[in-house]
C-alpha cells in the first residue's frame, strides 16, 4: 500500500515522528510468585525498543518474547480502562500512558506493583479492598419522589460543577500513592472520596448528607494530609486533592 | 472443581452485561462472570455518543433513525430489529440519565445532541443532531453509570473468571443450555456454573487484526465457546474499520471529531470526502469513509514519507471547543504522537473496530441454533451477538445504543425464563473440555510460541481481509490461518503455575481468535458481492439477487476429529424499506 512520492513537503518528518532508531533499555521489574518463593526479587530484562513506545509495550515484549511468566494486568492500552497502574521509576502511572522516552531510558526503568494493596503475583495486586472503599461511599445517584417522564433538567453550569471527578477510571493510582493509605488501609483513600465528590456535587442527587456523614468517619476525609501525591499520580488529570478539600469544606459548611 | 447454581448467569460485564445484570438481579438470583473487573471493559473506550431521536435540539424521530440504521447497514439489517432499536433508544437514554449519567446539556438543561456519521434528517437530506453524549467519553460514563447501578442493586460479580465452555445438552433433539464452565484466574480452579439461563455479553473479537481500536482482551471468547459447541455464527465476514484510528497504533479518535466539524485531508490538503459523499461528506458511513481514505492512499495522495495515512484536521476549530467537546482524543494525540491538535493535523488510518456479526439472536436476545430454532435458556447481547441491527455496517453511536436496548431485553428475557424453567441436568464430566484444554496447554512441550502465531495471524488479517478484499487475498488468509491452526496444536506456555497464569489464558484466547478468523475469512470468500464493511474488488457491486441474506457458519466435526466450516444462509427480515442504492 505504500506509495513513494516526490513531493518535498511530505519528505520532511512529521511532528512527533522524527526518525528514532531502536534503543536498548533495561527493565528492572519487581518479581513475586508465592508458588515459587515467599520472597520478592528484582529481575533485569534488556530489550530493544522504540523510545516512542509505551512501558506497556516493553512489558509485552518481555512477556511475549523473553519470559511468559511475567504477570500484569492490562486491557485497553490507551489509558481508559485503568488496569495497568503500576509504580514506574518510583511514581504511580499507567504503563500504557507512559512513553519510554519520557522516563529517561538511559537508566534502568524500575517497575513495581502499586503500594498499599497486597501483592498477589508480580505486578498484580488485590484490588478488592480498593473497590470495597469505593462501594462504601454510595457511588450512585440517589433521588426521591416520582421520576420525571423525560430527563431531569440540569444546567450546563451545574453539570460542570462535578465534571472533573466524573473522569475517574478507578485505576487506584491515587489511593496507592497516598502515604496515609500506606500506613492504614482502613482510610477510604482518594479514589473513593473522588467518587463521593462526583455525587455530592451533582445537583440531581439527594444523598449528599449521607455521604458526608460516611466521610466524616475517623477513616474519612480528615485523614488527608494534602501531600498532593494523589493529584500528581492521577493519569486522568483530576485535581484529586482539591476534590478532597471541597468535601472537607462541605462537611464544615454543609453546603454543596 | 466447584459447582455453583444460579438462576441466571451473565458472561461479561461491559455495557450489555451490566445492563442485563441490573434487570436480571431484580428478577432472579444472578451471577455475573467477567474476565476483567467490570470497569475495565471496552465499553469504556467508546467516545462519541449514543443515538436516540430525542429531538432536543432539532426535529427528529425514530422512523428516520430506523431508516438510517437500515441504510447504514446496506440493507442487510433485520428491519423489525432496527425499528425496536430506534424506538427504544429514547427510553434507553432517559433511563441512563435517571441512573445518573452526566450527559452534556443544552442551555435549557436537557440532554445535548450532536451530529454523527450516517445519521440524517428525513431519509438522507442532511446530517441531524441525534447523538447524546458526554464530551468524548460517553462510553466511559455509560460503563461507570451501569457499574454504579450494579453496586446499588447488589449485583453479584465473579471477577477475573474466564468462561471457556458453554454446556449444551440435547434433550429430545432440542439443544438446551445447562450452564457454563469458567476458569478462575487467581487460583487456576475450574468452576461449573449450572444456570437456568445464560446471557453472553462478552464483547468483540478485534484482536485478530493488528491495527485495531480493540483492547488486548477482545478475543471473541463467547463466540468461540458457542461455535465450538455447534452453534452457528452469523455474518462474521462483516467487520467495521473505523476511519480514524491513530496512525499505526489504531487508537480510536471519535467520529464526534468530525461531528464537531473536523475534516479529513489528503497530502494536498484537499477535503477529499466531498468527492465520495457530496451530501454527508466527512460524516458518510464508516465503511464509505474508510474505503475513501484507502483510495486516496492507493492513488498516491496519502501523507507522510510513505504516503500511508491521511490527516484528521481539527486546527480550524476553536481550542475552547476542542477542550470542552473532545478533551480525551486531543490528549491521545498529545500523549502518543506528540502532536498539538490546536495547530497540527493528526495522522490517521482506518482501524479494525467492530464485529457486526456474532452469535445469532432474535429480538428478545434468544440465541438461535439454526435459522429459526431457539436454544432454550441461552441469550446474547451486544457486540458478541448478531440480532441483526447493524447488518453489513454499523452506524456510529448505534453500538452504545445496542448494548443498552438489547442488554436490557436479554436480561429481562433471561430472568423471566429462569422464573418458569427448571435446571437442565449437567452433562457427565461437565468440565472435561476445559480440563483437557488447560492441561494440554500447561503440559505441552511444543515448540511453537503464542506470540509468534498471534503476530502472524494479525499480519495476515491486516494484509488480506481488511478494507479491500479479493478472492486471492481471502484465499491467502484462509490458507495461512489453516497453517497457523495446525501450528497452534504444537504451542506451549512458559508459565506452568496455577496462580494468575495469564500466559495460559493468552494461549487459550489465541485459539479462539484462530477459530473466529477462519470463520470470518471463509464467510468472506463465499460472499461474492460488496456490501457495507465487506468490499470485494473482484465483485464491487451489491448483489441483492444472490446475497440479500445472512451468512450462518457452523462448525462440523468429521469422524476422524477434523473440523470444517459449513455455510448456510438466513433470509433478511424486511418490513417497510425496499433496498435502494446507497449514496451519502
Amino acid at each position: 500500500m505504500a506509495t513513494p512520492t516526490l513531493d518535498k513537503e511530505d519528505a520532511k518528518p512529521e511532528a512527533g515522528f522524527a526518525d528514532s532508531p531502536y534503543i536498548t533499555v533495561t527493565f528492572r521489574i519487581r518479581r513475586f510468585n508465592p508458588e515459587v518463593s515467599a520472597d520478592a526479587t528484582w529481575e533485569d530484562f534488556q530489550l530493544e525498543i522504540d523510545p516512542k513506545e509505551r512501558v506497556l509495550d516493553g512489558l509485552h515484549k518481555i512477556k511475549w518474547d523473553l519470559d511468559g511468566t511475567l504477570t500484569f494486568r492490562r486491557s485497553c492500552a490507551h489509558g481508559i480502562c485503568g488496569s495497568d497502574a503500576m509504580r514506574i521509576n518510583g511514581k504511580n502511572r499507567l504503563a500504557c500512558k507512559t512513553l519510554i522516552k519520557d522516563i529517561n531510558p538511559a537508566k534502568p526503568i524500575t517497575v513495581e506493583p502499586i503500594k498499599g494493596l497486597t501483592v498477589l503475583k508480580d505486578l498484580v495486586v488485590d484490588m478488592d479492598p480498593f473497590f470495597q472503599a469505593y462501594r462504601d461511599v454510595m457511588p450512585f445517584l440517589v433521588t426521591t419522589g416520582n421520576e420525571p417522564t423525560r430527563e431531569r433538567l440540569q444546567s450546563a453550569e451545574d453539570r460542570e460543577r462535578f465534571d472533573d471527578t466524573t473522569k475517574c477510571i478507578l485505576c487506584a493510582a491515587c489511593t496507592s500513592s497516598c502515604p496515609v493509605f500506606w500506613n492504614d488501609g482502613q482510610y477510604f483513600g482518594p479514589a473513593a472520596i473522588v467518587n463521593a465528590h462526583r455525587f455530592i456535587f451533582d445537583s440531581r442527587d439527594e444523598a449528599g448528607e449521607q455521604r458526608l456523614e460516611i466521610l466524616n468517619d475517623k477513616d474519612g476525609v480528615w485523614r488527608c494530609r494534602t501531600t498532593f501525591n494523589c493529584t500528581d499520580a492521577c493519569p486522568r488529570g483530576i485535581e484529586v486533592t482539591k476534590a478532597i478539600q471541597e468535601v472537607k469544606r462541605a462537611l464544615i459548611t454543609r453546603r454543596f | 472443581m466447584k459447582i455453583h447454581k444460579y438462576d441466571t448467569v451473565i458472561v461479561g460485564a461491559g455495557g450489555a452485561g451490566m445492563r442485563a445484570a441490573i434487570e436480571a438481579t431484580k428478577r432472579s438470583r444472578t451471577a455475573v462472570l467477567t474476565k476483567l473487573y467490570p470497569t475495565r471493559s471496552h465499553t469504556g473506550a467508546a467516545q462519541g455518543g449514543m443515538a436516540a431521536a430525542l429531538a432536543n435540539v432539532e426535529e427528529d424521530n425514530w422512523e428516520w433513525h430506523t431508516f438510517d440504521t437500515i441504510k447504514g447497514g446496506d440493507y442487510l439489517v433485520d428491519q423489525d430489529a432496527a425499528e425496536i432499536l430506534a424506538k427504544e433508544a429514547i427510553d434507553a437514554v432517559l433511563d441512563l440519565e435517571k441512573m445518573g449519567l452526566p450527559f452534556n446539556r443544552t442551555p435549557d438543561g436537557t440532554i445535548d445532541q450532536r451530529r454523527f456519521g450516517g445519521h440524517s434528517r428525513n431519509h438522507g437530506e442532511a446530517p441531524v443532531r441525534r447523538s447524546c453524549y458526554a464530551a468524548d467519553r460517553t462510553g466511559h460514563m455509560i460503563l461507570q453509570t451501569l457499574y454504579q447501578n450494579c453496586v446499588k442493586e447488589g449485583v453479584e460479580f465473579f471477577n477475573e473468571f474466564y468462561v471457556l465452555d458453554q454446556l449444551i445438552v440435547e434433550e429430545d433433539g432440542v439443544k438446551k443450555s445447562a450452564g457454563v464452565v469458567a476458569y478462575e484466574l487467581a487460583t487456576g480452579e475450574i468452576h461449573i456454573f449450572q444456570a437456568k439461563s445464560v446471557v453472553y455479553a462478552s464483547g468483540g473479537t478485534g484482536k485478530f487484526f493488528k491495527v485495531t481500536s480493540n483492547a488486548h482482551t477482545l478475543t471473541g471468547d463467547g463466540q468461540a465457546a458457542c461455535y465450538r459447541r455447534g452453534l452457528p455464527l452469523e455474518d462474521m465476514e462483516f467487520f467495521q474499520f473505523h476511519p480514524t484510528g491513530i496512525w499505526r497504533m489504531g487508537i480510536l479518535l471519535t467520529e464526534g471529531a468530525r461531528g464537531e466539524g473536523g475534516i479529513l485531508r489528503n497530502k494536498d490538503g484537499e477535503r477529499f470526502m466531498e468527492k465520495y459523499a457530496p451530501v454527508m461528506k466527512d460524516l458518510a458511513s464508516r465503511d464509505v469513509v474508510s474505503r475513501s481514505i484507502y483510495t486516496e492512499i492507493r492513488e498516491g495522495r496519502g501523507c507522510g514519507p510513505e504516503g500511508d495515512h491521511v490527516y484528521l484536521d481539527l486546527t480550524h476549530l476553536p481550542p475552547e471547543q476542542l477542550d470542552a467537546k473532545l478533551p480525551d482524543i486531543t490528549e491521545f494525540a498529545r500523549t502518543y504522537l506528540g502532536i498539538e491538535p490546536y495547530t497540527d493535523p493528526i495522522p490517521i488510518q482506518p482501524t479494525a473496530h467492530y464485529a457486526m456479526g456474532g452469535i445469532p439472536t432474535n429480538v428478545e436476545g434468544e440465541v438461535l441454533a439454526d435459522n429459526t430454532t431457539v436454544v432454550p435458556g441461552l441469550y446474547a447481547a451486544g457486540e458478541v451477538a448478531c440480532v441483526s441491527v447493524h447488518g453489513a455496517n454499523r452506524l456510529g453511536t448505534n453500538s452504545l445504543l445496542d448494548i443498552n436496548v438489547f442488554g436490557r431485553r436479554a436480561g429481562i428475557a433471561a430472568a423471566d425464563y429462569s422464573a418458569k424453567a427448571d435446571f437442565v441436568e449437567l452433562p457427565e464430566n461437565p468440565a472435561e473440555l476445559v480440563v483437557s484444554l488447560v492441561e494440554q496447554l500447561r503440559d505441552s512441550q511444543g515448540t511453537e510460541r503464542v506470540a509468534d502465531i498471534r503476530r502472524e495471524l494479525q499480519e495476515t488479517m491486516d494484509a488480506n481481509v481488511m478494507v479491500f478484499r479479493t478472492e486471492q487475498t481471502i484465499k491467502t488468509a484462509v490458507e495461512k490461518i489453516g497453517e497457523l491452526r495446525a501450528r497452534y496444536k504444537n504451542v506451549s506456555v512458559q508459565d506452568k503455575g496455577k496462580r494468575f497464569n495469564t500466559d495460559l489464558l493468552e494461549a487459550i484466547e489465541l485459539g479462539n481468535l484462530l477459530d473466529l478468523a477462519e470463520v470470518m475469512a471463509v464467510s468472506a470468500l463465499a460472499r461474492k458481492e460488496s456490501r457495507g464493511g465487506h468490499y470485494r474488488e473482484d465483485y464491487p457491486n451489491r448483489d441483492d439477487v444472490n446475497f440479500m441474506r445472512h451468512t450462518m457458519a457452523y462448525r462440523e466435526v468429521a469422524d476422524d476429529g477434523k473440523d470444517s466450516i459449513r455455510l448456510d444462509y438466513k433470509p433478511v427480515v424486511q418490513t417497510r424499506y425496499q433496498p435502494m442504492e446507497r449514496k451519502y
